[in-house]
């Protein structure tokens, strides 16, 4: 297969980007999207040329570090997969393809398609983890009921990649929030800060320059994870609880 | 004070919700045009002097206020968080978003629009001139001068379309920003935000309808 690829390049986060297009060919349909980057990137450093800049780990679909915005759409045409999920086979031969970094004042450009992430660590740090003293029994010694853990289970498959901030028109992180707050609120451990830890969050997202959330329901549509904005209701309820227990 | 964007967000469903109940009610009102003369004179009349009526006009004008100036300050932001020059270069319609929730700003400016002229048409022919002690318009002559205009008929119907646009988007997410929401509820809610936002429209639009073609029963 062959395809014409129009690439974000950005020297660093105060330089100005523009797109680079550069053909390439001989690709196998079974070729992942990231193994055709690595490609492009050898043919770049044959010729001479500085690579492309791309973020990525465990290829697996889990660690949530590939974070590419792909022919208009974050982890590309295909749905519930990351970047690193997706083959070229998902595309036509010839195509032309488009592939841009997360867009959003909250996830400043490092380089090229690399952004910084950093944003939803400090969310994280501000009260997604549980920091109740006292002896606590061993968590398979807690009873559960079936339906919270695995409304929490699925709370927790979010890999924090960014795609709900990246698709979202106002750049809202409320689903990453929703389901850190959500993944710790159904079990019995988390439940007893879950309503501070909903504002404190919140309010760091807010800080950190993320838009807010309209319910347009993009970020689920978007999310490689399936991550329901269900859970965006649960964090409102506890953010409102919050207020009302200030 | 600096309020959250959660805080406004909840702000601006909680009047929504307020100005949706008095959307059905005026609906419910409006449609007695259709009926009979006299039902509607005695309508207006009865908003005229109830004494109810007249405390609730404040605190609806509160309502409209308190919507519009956090629904501004919301969207601000939500510019801020994404501004022009970190759009994308290639957009796509992303799966199951609808055209309203993208675009519940403008049609709310398209519904405050079409609010002053309705003001201008109606409020300000009768009870303002009823403040001001000078005698008050009819308001049945007003609605049969007004829907004999064809232009006024087509602008009207912009600005109910609006409104239903608006509140197709508006009446389940005003559930979801408050907390009154989940997988379970999440399709219902949709769907009777689709049945109120249709009988919004086929109600309001009935109107001038009726008043075009002459069906009313006068």
């Amino acid at each position: 297969m062959k395809f014409t690829l129009k690439v974000w390049r950005q020297k660093n986060a105060k330089s100005k980007g523009r797109f680079e297009t550069y053909k390439i060919d001989n690709i196998s349909p079974d070729t992942s999207f990231l193994e055709m980057l690595d490609i492009l990137n050898n043919n770049l450093v044959h010729e001479g040329k500085e690579p492309v800049a791309f973020d990525h780990d465990c290829r697996e679909g889990i660690c949530g570090m590939c974070s590419l915005y792909i022919n208009g759409r974050a982890h590309g045409p295909d749905d519930e997969i990351t970047t690193c999920q997706l083959h070229m086979r998902k595309f036509k031969d010839g195509d032309t393809i488009t592939i841009e970094p997360w867009r959003s004042a909250a996830f400043p450009v490092v380089k090229d398609l690399v952004v910084n992430r950093r944003a939803f660590d400090q969310i994280l740090q501000a009260g997604g983890f549980i920091s109740i003293s006292g002896i606590v029994p061993d968590a398979n010694a807690i009873p559960i009921r079936k339906e919270d853990a695995d409304e929490s289970m699925d709370a927790s498959a979010c890999i924090g990649c960014g795609a709900c901030v990246a698709t979202c028109k106002n750049g809202s992180a409320m689903l990453f929030v929703a389901a850190r707050v959500s993944a710790l609120e159904r079990l019995p451990q988390g439940k007893i800060e879950a309503a501070k830890r909903a504002k404190s969050m919140v309010q760091k997202m807010d800080e950190l320059g993320f838009g807010a959330c309209s319910n347009t329901q993009a970020c689920e549509a978007e999310c490689p994870k399936g991550i329901s904005i269900a859970h965006i209701a649960r964090l409102n309820r506890l953010f409102i609880q919050a207020k009302l227990q200030d | 004070m600096i309020l959250s964007s959660l805080t406004k967000k909840i702000i601006i469903s909680l009047s929504g919700l307020f100005l949706l109940v008095f959307l059905a009610l005026h609906l419910v009102l409006n449609l007695t045009a259709i009926c009979s003369r006299e039902w509607y004179e005695a309508v207006c009349e009865f908003m005229d002097t109830n004494i109810a009526i007249k405390l609730m006009v404040p605190v609806l004008v509160l309502g409209f206020v308190i919507h519009l100036a956090f629904a501004t300050a919301f969207e601000f932001k939500n510019w801020a968080a994404r501004p022009r020059e970190l759009k994308y270069a290639v957009a796509t319609h992303t799966k199951g978003v609808s055209w309203s929730a993208k675009n519940m700003f403008v049609l709310g400016i398209v519904v405050i629009l079409g609010i002053v002229l309705h003001l201008f048409n109606f409020w300000s022919k009768m009870q303002l001139q009823g403040f001001l002690g000078n005698e008050e318009e009819n308001a049945y002559d007003l609605v049969v001068n007004l829907f004999s205009c064809k232009c006024f008929v087509l602008i009207y119907a912009i600005w109910i379309i609006a409104i239903f646009f608006h509140v197709q988007h508006g009446f389940w997410s005003a559930f979801q920003s408050i907390g009154l929401n989940n997988s379970k509820w999440l399709p219902r809610l949709q769907f009777l935000s689709k049945v109120y936002a249709w009988i919004i429209l086929i109600g309001y639009l009935s109107i001038p309808i009726c008043f075009t073609l002459g069906l009313q029963c006068s």
